[in-house]
C-alpha cells in the first residue's frame, strides 16, 4: 500500500530517498505511531521531509494518495496522456535507444509495433492496474509498466530500474539533478564562490604561530617563546554589479540566490545597480533609484584595481543602447555603454559577466556577443560550471 | 522507555509529540525549524525533562569547529608544563580537553544532546560531523583511542534557515518544523506558564497579539516568546484588561509595545498606521 506514496512524492520532486523510507518503516515497526492515519501522516511528515519548502508538495501528495482518488494513472501518479502524439514516440527512441537496443526491440516486432501495441493498451486501460501480464500497471510481465521483468518492456512512471532491463523509462525529467545546466541551489554557489576566496593574514595576532615559535624557542636555547599570529582571513574584495529591471525580471530568482551566497561568502562586498547595460552612473539601492546613485567616475576611483568585478546581468537589450551615445532606455548618456565597459575593464583588469540566460540561446541575441566582446570572452553562464569559469577568470 | 509528552510547562502538539517520539525510538538526530521564539531551544530542555535525562547544550557560534565537539588538544599548556618539568607532561591525555560530544558519549546514563543554532557555523560544519552522529563514535588521534557513546544520546538539532544544510546531513536526521500556534494552542500554551492568567486580560492580549501578527509587513513578528514577555509585563504593571481593548492597533501603539516589536521600523510602520486611521477619521 505504501510503496506507490514513495514513488508519488519523489515524483513531486521530494527528495525522499530508501534511506528515509526504511526509516518511516522502522518507525513503524517501534510502535512510535499509534495505528490511526494521523498519527501516521506526522511519523511519514518527519522522516521523510527534510525542508520546510516541501511540506506543502508533501501535504498535498499525502492527500492524494490516501484519499483513494482512483485516477486511470501510473505508479507515480502520472495521468496517463490518452492519446500519444506519434512523434513524440519517435523523437524519444531516437534520442535514448541504441543500435543494439533498437535491435531488442525488433523481437516484439519493431519500435513501431512496440508503440502500437503501448497506444493500444493506453486506450483499453481504465483502471490502475496491478500484476498481470497485459495490462500496464506495476510488477506485471507485460511489456508495458513498472517494475515489472520483461527485456522489451516499457517502463512508464518508475524512478530508477529494478531489473536494468527495461528499454524506456517514461519518466519525464527524471536526471534534472544531475544536469549541470539545472537551475542552483544557495549551497550550491556558496561552494562555487568558495574557489574565489584568497587567503590573507590580517589584524590581531590571535593565533598560535607553530614554526615561529619552535624557531624562536631553539634560538632561546630551549626556553619557551611562544609566537602569535593574525588569523587567516579570506581578503578577496568583491564589486557586485547586478542588472535589475526589464528583462532581468525572470532571472530575479537566480540573482538573489547568487546576492545572498555572495553576501555570506565575502567580507568585503559591494554591491550596486544598473539597468542593462553600465553608463556613466550606478545606483546603490534599488528601491531609491534617483536618490542614491553613484557616478561611474567615482567608482573607479573608490575601489582599485584589486577589486574583483562580477557583472550579472542578461545582457539583453537593444545593440543601440551598448554602441550609441543617448542608447538609455532611462536617460540620455553622453558616452556609449560600450565605452563605460571599456574604462570599468581597463581599470579592473579582472572583471566577469555572469549570465543566466542558457548559454545555447546567446547566439541569438547580438546584444550579448557585443557584450561578450567587450568582456574579452568573459561572459560565464549561471551555473555551477560558470562559476567555475568565473573564479578562474578572476584569479 | 518513556514516551515524550506534553508537560504542566511545555505545551507539544501531537505532530511534536510524535516526531519526537520517532527520532528517540529509531536513535537519529532531530533537525527543529522554526520561526524564531517558536521555543526550538526550549524543546530540548523539555525532552531532557520529560524523559529525566540529563541535558548537554552545545550552542555554536560562527566561529564554532566540529573538531571542538569532540575534543581539543592543548599544546599549549603541555608546551608551558614541559617548560616547568611537571610530571604531567608525560601522558598526552592530560592536554585533550573533552567537548560537548564526547561529554554525551561517555556518559553512563543515555543523555540528551541539543546541539543549537547549527547555522551559525562555518558552511562545512554539518559535514563535518556526519560520521560521528551517525556511528556515534570519533577516533582521538593525540592517544590512538575510538571514543564509543556507551548510550546513543537523543540529538536535537536547531536551526534558523540561515544557511542551508547538506543533503547528506539532513539524510540522517528527522525533521520537524515547528509552525506558529494556533490561537487553540496559544491559549494552552499561556495557561502553562501563567496559571494565575485572568482570563479576561489573556484574551484581549492573544487579540492585539494576534492582530499585530496579521500586519502583513512588520520585519520582525513577535512571536510565543514574545507575548510570554509581554504578558509577564501586563501582570506586573497591573495593567487592566480594558486598557488592551481600548488600544485599537489603529488608534494607537499597545502599551508596553517594546516586547512586542523589535525594531524601529515596525514600531514607525505602527505609527504611520495609527496616523492614517486617525486623519481618516477627522
Amino acid at each position: 500500500m505504501f510503496a506507490p506514496f514513495i514513488h508519488e512524492l519523489r515524483k513531486a520532486g521530494l527528495p525522499a530517498s530508501i534511506t528515509e523510507w526504511l526509516a518511516l518503516m522502522g518507525a513503524m515497526k517501534a510502535g512510535v505511531a499509534a495505528y490511526d492515519l494521523e498519527d501516521f501522516y506526522y511519523l511519514a511528515r518527519t522522516t521523510l521531509v527534510k525542508d520546510e519548502r516541501h511540506l506543502d508538495r508533501f501535504d498535498r501528495v499525502f492527500g492524494e494518495v490516501f484519499k483513494g482518488l482512483e485516477q486511470p494513472t501510473t505508479v507515480t501518479g502520472e495521468i496517463i496522456p490518452r492519446a500519444l502524439p506519434e512523434e513524440w514516440l519517435r523523437k524519444l527512441a531516437e534520442r535514448f535507444f541504441t543500435a543494439e537496443e533498437m535491435a531488442k526491440i525488433e523481437a516484439l516486432g519493431g519500435f513501431e509495433a512496440l508503440m502500437e501495441t503501448l497506444r493500444q493498451r493506453l486506450a483499453e486501460q481504465q483502471r490502475r492496474h496491478q500484476g498481470g501480464s497485459r495490462m500496464i500497471g506495476t510488477n506485471g510481465t507485460s511489456p508495458f509498466g513498472a517494475e515489472g521483468y520483461n527485456p522489451e518492456g516499457v517502463r512508464i512512471g518508475q524512478e530508477g530500474s529494478r531489473h536494468r532491463r527495461a528499454v524506456k523509462v517514461w519518466d519525464r525529467r527524471e536526471f534534472r539533478d544531475l544536469d549541470d545546466d539545472a537551475a542552483l541551489g544557495a549551497r550550491a554557489m556558496k561552494l562555487a564562490l568558495r574557489r574565489l576566496r584568497r587567503f590573507a593574514r590580517q589584524g590581531e595576532a590571535s593565533e598560535l604561530d607553530m614554526e615561529g615559535t619552535i624557531g624562536a624557542t631553539a634560538r632561546n636555547a630551549g626556553t619557551l617563546d611562544l609566537r602569535l599570529r593574525p588569523e587567516r582571513r579570506n581578503a578577496v574584495k568583491v564589486l557586485l554589479l547586478l542588472d535589475i529591471g526589464g528583462s532581468m525580471d525572470d532571472h530575479i530568482r537566480a540573482s538573489e540566490e547568487l546576492f545572498g551566497a555572495a553576501r555570506s561568502e565575502f567580507k568585503h562586498l559591494v554591491h550596486l545597480y544598473f539597468h542593462n547595460c553600465p553608463y556613466e552612473r550606478f545606483w546603490k539601492s534599488n528601491r531609491r533609484r534617483h536618490e542614491q546613485m553613484i557616478s561611474t567616475w567615482e567608482v573607479l576611483r573608490t575601489y582599485g584595481p584589486d577589486w574583483r568585478v562580477v557583472f550579472v546581468g542578461d545582457a539583453s537589450m537593444a545593440p543601440y543602447e551598448i554602441l550609441e551615445p543617448g542608447g538609455s532606455v532611462e536617460h540620455w548618456n553622453e558616452e556609449a555603454g560600450k565605452l563605460w565597459l571599456r574604462r570599468i575593464t581597463a581599470h579592473f583588469r579582472r572583471v566577469a559577466w555572469l549570465n543566466p540566460v542558457p548559454q545555447k540561446h546567446w547566439g541569438y541575441t547580438t546584444s550579448i556577443g557585443l557584450i561578450q566582446d567587450a568582456m574579452e570572452g568573459r561572459m560565464f553562464p549561471l551555473t555551477l560550471e560558470g562559476l567555475d569559469g568565473m573564479a578562474k577568470a578572476l584569479r | 522507555m518513556r514516551k515524550f509528552r506534553s508537560t504542566e510547562r511545555y505545551v507539544a502538539t501531537r505532530e511534536l509529540e510524535v516526531a519526537v517520539n520517532a527520532a528517540v525510538a529509531l536513535q537519529r538526530p532531530l533537525l527543529v525549524k522554526g520561526e524564531p521564539g517558536t521555543g526550538k531551544t526550549v524543546l530540548a530542555q523539555e525532552i531532557a525533562h520529560s524523559l529525566g535525562l540529563p541535558l548537554i547544550e552545545w550552542h555554536i557560534k560562527s566561529t564554532t569547529k566540529a573538531q571542538q565537539g569532540l575534543y581539543e588538544y592543548d599544546a599549549v599548556s603541555r608546551l608551558r608544563d614541559g617548560q616547568l618539568g611537571d610530571e604531567r607532561v608525560r601522558d598526552i591525555s592530560n592536554y585533550i580537553v573533552k567537548g560537548k560530544l564526547w561529554e554525551a558519549f561517555e556518559s553512563d546514563t543515555p543523555v540528551v544532546l541539543l546541539i543549537d543554532e547549527i547555522d551559525k557555523a562555518d558552511i562545512e560544519f554539518p559535514n563535518d560531523l556526519l560520521l560521528e552522529l551517525d556511528r556515534m563514535q570519533f577516533h582521538v588521534y593525540e592517544t590512538r583511542q575510538t571514543v564509543v557513546a556507551k548510550h546513543r544520546p537523543i540529538v536535537v538539532i536547531t536551526s534558523n534557515n540561515e544557511k542551508e544544510l547538506p543533503d547528506a546531513f539532513l539524510r540522517r536526521c528527522f525533521f520537524h518544523f515547528i509552525r506558529f500556534p494556533d490561537r487553540e494552542t496559544m491559549e494552552r500554551i499561556l495557561q502553562a506558564h501563567y496559571p494565575d492568567l485572568r482570563a479576561e486580560l489573556a484574551r484581549e492580549a492573544l487579540e492585539v497579539f494576534f492582530r499585530i501578527r496579521e500586519v502583513g509587513e512588520l520585519k520582525k513578528k513577535p512571536a510565543t516568546s514574545e507575548l510570554l514577555d509581554w504578558l509577564k509585563l501586563l501582570m506586573i504593571e497591573d495593567m487592566p484588561p480594558e486598557a488592551l481593548r481600548s488600544s485599537d492597533l489603529k488608534v494607537a501603539l499597545p502599551p508596553l509595545y517594546g516586547a512586542l516589536l523589535k525594531n524601529e521600523q515596525d514600531v514607525h510602520l505602527f505609527e504611520r498606521l495609527a496616523f492614517l486611521s486617525r486623519a481618516r477619521r477627522q
